[in-house]
């Protein structure tokens, strides 16, 4: 085994003893106990596995672990919590921009990291930045809302 | 692993980052283990349970995919009970502590299991409020209840709460006829109210079948064919064996490599050497209409009035056509996930179901097992729409946990989710129909092969008319006549059927001459669908029209099981590339009685994707047994960028009980959408899914 990667999840200093070949979002999952990350289709189809790193949403699920050596990875566990929700999940919270749940960490990432860049986006801006998370239950116009209504009270600064 | 540990263990899972409360502890479980006879108990405390704290445990076999009953349930429930909404506990589709259920599909949950539970909480409340006027001193009638607290109506100071009345124990007395609320007393149904999973689901927290890890859990990756009907001749699994960690278990077709690490044991997988016969399916997507109407099993008459003949001979125009539309996927986001866990002869499995009573039967039939010794405990889904009433992963997880001697998980990768489905069949419809001078539908026959029978009967006033459908969306017809599995798929054959009915009576509009909304109304004889229709043409604009307009707006209706719907559409299509965009839909909805409002909104928005999915985009490609599509970046699901504005109209109807809403408005959505590109380019598409490919061949013939 190759010695261990370290890298900084959710604001911690960690060290994973594993291939670097293995993909971020079976570390996550499995060897961080980090479950919120969802794995929906295994080929960066749906965005179902979407974390932050370096401040980007990318793709957990083809992201090796080696390629986030020393980098900083933010997941859903890391945004908030359930009794400390983040404006973002609050929002999502607030329009039910959900339904079964399993994309939405994915989605609220997603959002997260495009009101970083683009604070206040216009309805297309949101839909194209979200185009690769796939929602089989139908919330889309809820999220677009939601996100849309996060940015015109200030976003998340 | 006793009860009570259990609910400690749900109600306080230490995973990830920190404390899940999924379940308070305070919450008490049922006294007894519900029974194994397949029927609702009688007993209400097989339902709920009150806490010392007058927290209400409510114990349900249904299971919450995203479609929102884990929060109408509990809202049928408090306000049967009166306590706030916010005291009341959901414990769902755990077989050892929820009483017997059917299965969580077909828009069931509200309108069939809910009188079930308003009965059992309306029952607990009539006994509680016995058990305080004993304790106060006072008859029934001069009390009252207030947010789970029991007080004298005239002397607040005289007061008790269910919490202190029934400190956990199960209730001894039982009342029989306690009448439930009128809808006049409601006082929480009907409201919009925040959804009790939003929290754990919107940070993550929300536990679903493959997040739950026991110690000493292995992963099972297993070896399916390339192909429908290929036989395994031969595996080698000596590489995959080598890999550290690996075990392979390989007993006749089963082949299996499991790992602690899920990605491992993929991995593991891959080095098997295997080789397969060929499939004998030469069947493909092109050529499946054929075969299908071919090999068809004997046609069943579902409803038969008049005399075609008759009214063929009424008719001064006749009109026939043929409406097709092909497999579809379910996808839903989490694929069929399962954990079996073996302790002492004990088998307990945490699955991804819609039907955890079934699969407890299915699980104790295979293991050799009474009910008894099987637990399936339910997780939240990620998704269902009728494709996780199948759950074999789930029988596979406990045989390989049985053989491996270690807790098993199988999740399924997106290739087996799609290879492994049970696709809402391939159907075909053929009606044929006919207008006398005044515009009058004289007859009308509608043949449906292999959909299904759900809505292929007729709503409108029609003197002459014959229904028949050979085969169904179950299977029937010979060995073979689907290449793989079918199942039901959100409203089984009612989106086939639906399909061809209204694109067939706005041909019938555009021949005759009429705006299709009058048309339809014209025909109609269901108020409720009448007032529906009105409804939506107000909030969308509706101005008649003899079709096509070349405005692009289409209509369609239906009365699926007792909920009315009528959509309106606007799209816009692109001659040149036939592309369709869909850019606003308004649907209204007559359900009865609303439960909550506004997850009954996003049942009606759920309807509308997932309908544009099968109307405009989604069909499974296959050829000689081998599925095609094996992820989203062919099978493409409807996206951000797909989404049309959706209005939802409730048309309030308090005198009709509670009726579903997980399907209704799906039915609608092939025919709305067909019937709004004949508006727009005066082309009709006669199957769906209506591809910009299928769009520019209609343009050309």
């Amino acid at each position: 085994m190759a010695k261990p990667i370290a890298l900084t999840l959710n604001g911690k200093k960690v060290s994973v003893d594993a291939e670097g070949s293995r993909m971020l979002a079976h570390i996550l999952r499995e060897d961080l106990g980090q479950t919120g990350t969802k794995i929906g289709c295994g080929q960066g189809h749906c965005g179902a596995c979407t974390v932050l790193v370096d401040g980007e949403a990318v793709r957990s699920c083809s992201t090796s672990l080696a390629s986030v050596a020393g980098k900083e990875v933010l997941t859903i566990e890391g945004l908030g919590l359930p009794n400390a929700p983040h404006p973002v999940q609050e929002a999502f919270m607030a329009h039910h921009a959900f339904q079964c749940g399993f994309c939405t960490p994915g989605m609220v990432l997603s959002a997260y990291a495009l009101l970083k860049k683009t604070p206040k986006p216009d309805r297309r801006q949101v839909a194209e930045a979200l185009d690769g998370n796939l929602c089989r239950c139908g919330a889309h116009v809820r999220i677009l809302t939601a996100i849309e209504d996060l940015a015109t009270k200030g976003g998340v600064r | 692993m006793n009860r009570r540990d259990f609910l400690k263990a749900t109600g306080a899972a230490t995973l990830g980052t920190g404390l899940l409360i999924t379940f308070p502890i305070t919450a008490q479980e049922p006294e007894k283990i519900p029974s194994e006879v397949p029927e609702y108990p009688k007993d209400f405390n097989a339902y709920l349970r009150i806490g010392p704290d007058g927290r209400v445990g409510c114990f349900v076999g249904k299971i919450e995919m995203g479609q929102g009953n884990m929060t109408a349930l509990a809202m049928l429930a408090a306000e049967e009970l009166d306590v706030p909404l916010d005291q009341v506990d959901m414990l769902m589709g755990d077989t050892d502590l929820c009483p017997w259920d059917g299965g969580t599909w077909g828009s069931l949950s509200i309108w069939q299991f809910g009188p079930v539970l308003r009965g059992a909480a309306a029952e607990a409340k009539a006994v509680l409020l016995e058990l305080a006027s004993g304790k106060l001193g006072l008859p029934p009638d001069q009390l009252q209840v207030k947010a789970g607290v029991v007080s004298a109506l005239h002397d607040a100071a005289k007061r008790v709460s269910y919490g202190e009345l029934v400190q956990g124990k199960p209730i001894e007395r039982h009342l029989t006829r306690v009448k439930v609320k009128p809808v006049s007393g409601f006082t929480l149904v009907g409201k919009d109210v925040p959804r009790k999973d939003a929290r754990l689901k919107v940070t993550g927290a929300a536990q679903y079948t493959a997040d739950i890890a026991p110690a000493g859990l292995m992963h099972a990756c297993i070896l399916r064919p390339p192909a429908h009907g290929a036989k395994l001749i031969t595996a080698d699994a000596s590489a995959a064996e080598k890999l550290p960690g690996v075990k392979v278990i390989q007993i006749g077709e089963l082949v299996a490599t499991l790992h602690a690490r899920s990605d491992q044991a993929r991995e593991a997988l891959g080095q098997i050497k295997a080789k397969f016969s060929p499939s004998p399916s030469t069947l493909d997507d092109q050529t499946i209409h054929q075969h299908l109407l071919k090999a068809a099993p004997p046609a069943k008459e579902l409803a038969a009035k008049g005399s075609l003949a008759a009214g063929e001979a009424q008719s001064v125009h006749r009109l026939e056509a043929t409406y097709r539309d092909g497999y579809v996927a379910h996808a839903p986001m989490e694929p069929h996930t399962a954990l079996a866990q073996w302790e002492r002869g004990k088998l307990t499995v945490w699955a991804s179901t819609q039907a955890p009573f079934l699969l407890r039967s299915q699980l104790a039939k295979a293991q050799g097992l009474t009910a008894r010794n099987v637990r399936v405990i339910t997780p939240f889904l990620g998704g269902g729409f009728g494709g996780k009433g199948s759950c074999p992963q789930a029988l596979e997880a406990a045989r390989l946990a049985k053989i491996a001697g270690c807790p098993v998980q199988v999740a399924w990768s997106r290739q087996e989710e799609f290879f492994l489905d049970s696709f809402r069949p391939a159907g075909i419809v053929k009606i044929r129909s006919g207008l006398d001078k005044n515009g009058r539908i004289t007859f009308w026959e509608h043949q449906v092969t292999s959909a299904g029978e759900s809505e292929a009967e007729t709503m409108y006033d029609i003197p002459h008319q014959r229904i028949t459908s050979a085969g169904t969306w179950m299977g029937g017809g010979p060995a073979g006549y689907h290449p793989f599995a079918i199942g039901a798929w959100r409203a089984p054959a009612a989106n086939t059927n639906v399909f061809a009915k209204e694109s067939h009576m706005d041909s019938l509009a555009a021949k005759a001459g009429v705006d299709p909304v009058e048309f339809r109304l014209r025909h109609l004889k269901d108020p409720r669908v009448v007032a529906a229709l009105k409804a939506a043409g107000k909030a969308f604009g509706w101005i008649p029209h003899a079709k096509p307009s070349g405005r692009g707006f289409g209509v369609a209706c239906a009365n699926h099981r007792d909920t009315v719907v009528a959509a309106m559409a606007e799209v816009a299509v692109d001659k040149t590339t036939g592309a369709v965009k869909v850019k606003r839909v308004v649907m209204a909805q007559d359900m009865g009685v609303v439960v909550n409002p506004d997850g009954a909104r996003q049942q009606v928005e759920g309807c509308v994707v997932m309908g544009l999915g099968y109307g405009l985009m989604e069909e499974v490609k296959f050829r000689n047994g081998q599925i095609l599509d094996e992820n989203f970046d062919t099978y493409r699901l409807p996206r951000f960028s797909d989404m049309p504005a959706i209005e939802t109209i409730l048309i309030p109807n308090p005198d009709l009980a509670a009726q579903g809403g997980g399907e209704p408005a799906i039915v609608v959505m092939g025919a709305l959408l067909a019937n709004a590109i004949h508006d727009a380019i005066g082309v009709r598409l006669l199957q769906m899914p209506m591809t910009p490919e299928r769009v520019k061949a209609a343009l050309k013939a």
